[in-house]
């Protein structure tokens, strides 16, 4: 029925002609690769943990594809246009998640631990899976969320001190990030990122002519006017009171950087990014100099395989087993359930990244992040094609705050960068922010959608 | 907006081409240095994995994996403490050290001899087994070494001259080894801990320098080889001979160990003195080469480097930034001198293979577990510390102070022996630090060997070099010349 060819049969029905769904297609074909491949994986771990293939496997394999399967239809349905590789991609590294944490499970089993991840990663990979279908059907047409920006704005910062109320905040391993009510706990910053690029994306298309004007020339620089510099000044001082009181370089990094790329992307003037990274830099550098916790992740990056950082309460332990963990699986890795990734410290979630180079090696990883890197590249594609400003700024941010949480959060594992805790999408284990990656991933197939359909009308 | 994108794009990709940077850092560049990183438990884990590689001595395992009827289906076994030196141990909670850690590639099958093995492992999915070491250790000379230094602390090392290869590396006191490769993790942490603290330092390789000593009169031969090498001296040079000596700028007096003049005479030649072991002669000969010419001398016997035997030796030191009355105490083996049995010995070899330094080595060869040769020790050279002229006049002078110098107790009857002995002083009322370093026989030699007593020997201030080490490593001559 994809066949064009058929057309004439249909000539009355013009509009369901535009939506031939090539794209659906494509897309169902590699996701048979992906949920395939996630097979193989779990398999190998249960072929290598328990020497034999157990019923456990379809409760780690089925579920998860069966929702694949669902959100494949509904994009054929709600978003036939939508790009096809991003579902397959995020299939292929949340199934990957899944499998690891399996693994990490049963070496906890082994060794006679209670904490067990896997189960609560695929109910909440379902959860997540079917609020990205919700917002697909309810969703018909992204530029809806162009109305309301401002409530983006409270939702988004509301999202982001919830953690710093009394009762309801927890501190997990140094970091308030997290609310709690009972056993379950969420990290509300993961969805504070889609608000807040809903906010930064309709804002600056609102203001981006204020901002470009020019202001006063100072040495040579032509600075922005005065009063422009304020909302800098508001997300400087909110990404610095994350850092202050929720203790997470990694949380105030990503906000302050997605900020000064979409303000650098409306605007053109690249005066914000010089300005702004200055303003963060100083003060980070204040901020590490006041507080001993920066200072003391600063030097665990720099020096961590000191013996002094080594020991020390909060030291570089975690960060040199990880290394360690990765070096000794070298090039090819020792194969899925032939490692001890176990040895690390949170390896099912800040530091599943570890825990796949020491069993996938150089080469996993390497796909890893050409996964990353290519999810990423799809959604700049959309800010490339598309004609609104308002859908190239959204579907930017949202890319870049996935491609930067990626830099910052693997970047800290591997010593690019200080270790912080923000989480790897769509891998590690944690609810928060698999449901908000999900969102991000309905919304980016929601405005791909949008370009090739009004592409057609056009013509 | 393009332009914008265009360097967003770049951003992201910089972003991206520094983790993979990054990723290949760790994963392949540093990988076999962090993987050998002892806070690295894994490969310990591997290795249980498979079984261990042995390790032999002649015919016999010295140490070994048997199976175990526990999840880690080996248990590592010793056969003698006698081994303990060399092979260290191997336990799943302290660790590993000597060759179990130093050889733990090829023990573990993860060494490129075994490329093939592994190749073939991959695919068969059947694990790699350990390879096992043959080593060049000679079971009587080691057994000699290890009797002849019975209780006393110290350690005993020889070296065949023409090959490197090590033929007895003891340390005493040592431990055994069983007693760390248990699987029951309470008892094997128990044991650790008594060794760890015990008065006597079990766990120290005294052999490889896990201590350093003072040389004492054995450093003299390093002083006379620099004088030599120099071109000013020869043995039949004449220093002057007083009875005592004060040091340039100092109310210090250097005296002999006889308390009297170096044989007879207003003057004494370098070979006499050397013979007859005097301080005198040498503080004069040492302030007058100066202490660059000595160091550097000292650096070409191997003296400030990190050797692998594949054990790791601690670097030999001879002090900077001396005076001269420094300088002086420093050319008869006191000062801040510090020197390790293996040096030592490797100094005796070098004379004894005509002034070629030859690299010390205990692994002959690698094999297979079905005990196929993947690879032998190719005997390879350090350098050339001194030349032939001066390893033939240091040998002369070795063998007088054997035959009719203060050493004679290092004579191995019927054989002509080369050797000097060494008396060194440790601060008002410590023990001393007594050693023999000599080779034989005399032409084409057979063993180098270098002998340290620490602790006086038991006997304070009254041990000589001569009364204690000189007789063990007569012995380990001995056994090694009667096989």
């Amino acid at each position: 029925m994809a066949n064009p060819s058929t057309a004439p049969l249909t000539t009355a029905k013009p509009r369901i002609v535009r939506v031939v769904p090539r794209n659906r297609n494509i897309e169902a074909l590699l996701l048979i690769f992906a949920v395939g491949i996630n097979a193989f994986e779990i398999a190998q771990i249960q072929l290598a943990a328990l020497q034999q293939l157990t019923s456990e496997f379809m409760i780690y394999w089925a579920p998860v594809s069966f929702a694949a399967l669902v959100l494949h239809l509904t994009l054929r349905r709600r978003a036939s246009n939508a790009d096809p590789l991003i579902l397959p991609i995020a299939m292929l590294l949340n199934g990957l998640g899944i499998s690891m944490i399996y693994r990490l499970d049963l070496a906890t089993v082994a060794n006679h631990g209670a904490q067990l991840f896997a189960g609560k990663q695929v109910i909440w990979t379902l959860l997540a899976m079917i609020i990205a279908g919700a917002v697909l059907v309810y969703v018909p047409n992204h530029l809806f969320l162009r109305r309301y920006v401002f409530i983006a704005m409270f939702v988004g910062i509301g999202l982001l001190l919830t953690p710093m109320l009394p009762f309801i905040g927890r501190n997990i391993n140094g970091a308030q990030l997290w609310i709690g009510i009972g056993a379950f706990t969420f990290q509300p910053g993961e969805l504070a990122k889609i608000a807040l690029t809903i906010f930064f994306a309709g804002y600056l298309v609102n203001r981006r002519e204020s901002l470009a004007a020019v202001g006063r020339k100072v040495l040579g620089v032509q600075l922005p006017r005065a009063r422009e510099l304020g909302p800098i000044l508001t997300i400087w001082v909110a990404s610095l009171a994350v850092l202050v009181f929720q203790h997470d370089l990694g949380t105030s990094l990503l906000y302050f950087g997605l900020f000064l790329v979409m303000i650098y992307v409306a605007t053109g003037r690249a005066i914000y990014v010089g300005v702004g990274l200055g303003m963060f830099v100083t003060g980070a550098l204040i901020a590490a100099k006041i507080m001993s916790y920066v200072s003391g992740r600063v030097d665990a990056w720099l020096n961590p395989f000191d013996q002094s950082n080594y020991d020390a309460v909060g030291g570089s332990y975690q960060l040199v087993q990880g290394i360690f963990g990765m070096a000794h699986g070298g090039v090819l890795g020792s194969g899925l359930g032939g490692g001890v990734p176990n040895l690390v410290p949170l390896a099912e979630s800040d530091f599943i990244f570890a825990s796949l180079g020491e069993e996938i090696g150089m080469v996993g990883l390497f796909a890893v992040l050409a996964l990353y890197l290519l999810w990423v590249s799809r959604g700049l594609r959309i800010g490339y094609k598309h004609s609104d400003d308002f859908s190239r700024l959204l579907a930017t941010g949202l890319s870049f705050v996935i491609a930067l949480q990626v830099f910052i959060v693997i970047g800290g594992v591997t010593r690019v960068v200080p270790l912080t805790g923000l989480t790897t999408p769509l891998l590690a284990a944690g609810g928060s922010s698999l449901v908000s990656n999900w969102i991000i991933i309905a919304l980016l197939l929601r405005i791909s959608d949008s370009i090739r359909t009004k592409a057609k009308v056009a013509e | 907006m393009n332009r914008q994108l265009n360097r967003v794009s770049a951003t992201v990709g910089a972003m991206f081409f520094a983790l993979f940077v990054a990723v290949t850092t760790v994963q392949f560049i540093s990988a076999d240095s962090l993987t050998n990183d002892p806070r690295n438990v894994r490969s310990v884990y591997d290795s249980y994995k498979t079984q261990r590689g042995a390790i032999f001595v002649g015919n016999q395992a010295v140490a070994y994996s048997a199976k175990s009827d526990d999840v880690y289906h080996y248990l590592r076994k010793y056969s003698s403490p006698m081994y303990s030196s060399v092979t260290g141990f191997f336990s799943f909670f302290q660790g590993a050290t000597g060759l179990e850690a130093t050889g733990n590639d090829y023990l573990t099958g993860k060494n490129s001899a075994q490329f093939f093995e592994q190749i073939n492992a991959l695919f068969s999915g059947n694990s790699v087994s350990g390879a096992n070491l043959r080593l060049t250790i000679d079971p009587k000379a080691q057994a000699a070494a290890w009797n002849a230094l019975g209780n006393l602390t110290g350690a005993v090392v020889a070296i065949e001259p023409k090959t490197g290869k090590i033929l007895a590396l003891v340390s005493k006191p040592t431990f055994d080894a069983n007693w760390l490769a248990g699987h029951n993790g309470r008892i094997s942490a128990a044991h650790y801990k008594h060794l760890l603290n015990a008065k006597s330092e079990p766990l120290i390789n005294r052999a490889i320098g896990g201590d350093l000593y003072a040389p004492g009169s054995v450093f003299k031969i390093v002083v006379a080889a620099a004088a030599f090498e120099s071109g000013k001296y020869t043995p039949l040079s004449r220093i002057p001979n007083p009875v005592r000596y004060q040091l340039p700028g100092t109310n210090t007096f250097v005296m002999n160990s006889t308390e009297g003049r170096c044989g007879v005479g207003s003057t004494v030649t370098i070979a006499d003195a050397l013979r007859l072991s005097c301080n005198v002669p040498f503080a004069q000969l040492g302030i007058a080469l100066g202490q660059d010419a000595i160091r550097s001398q000292a650096e070409k016997f191997g003296f400030g480097q990190t050797l692998h035997v594949p054990l790791t030796v601690t670097p030999s030191t001879y002090p900077s930034g001396m005076d001269d009355a420094q300088t002086g105490l420093s050319a008869f083996g006191q000062f801040d001198d510090r020197v390790s049995p293996m040096q030592m010995a490797l100094i005796a070899a070098t004379i004894a293979n005509g002034g070629v330094a030859m690299q010390p080595n205990l692994i002959q060869s690698v094999q297979s577990s079905n005990f196929a040769t993947l690879s032998t020790t190719t005997p390879s050279q350090l350098g050339t510390p001194i030349s032939a002229k001066t390893a033939s006049r240091l040998t002369k002078m070795m063998i007088a102070a054997v035959e009719s110098g203060v050493s004679y107790n290092g004579k191995v009857p019927g054989v002509s022996t080369a050797g000097k002995t060494g008396t060194a002083q440790n601060g008002p009322g410590q023990p001393y630090t007594l050693w023999f370093t000599g080779f034989a026989p005399t032409k084409n030699p057979k063993v180098a060997v270098a002998v340290v007593v620490a602790n006086g020997g038991g006997q304070g201030q009254s041990g000589r070099g001569n009364t204690l080490a000189a007789p063990i490593a007569r012995a380990v001559m001995q056994a090694v010349l009667n096989r």
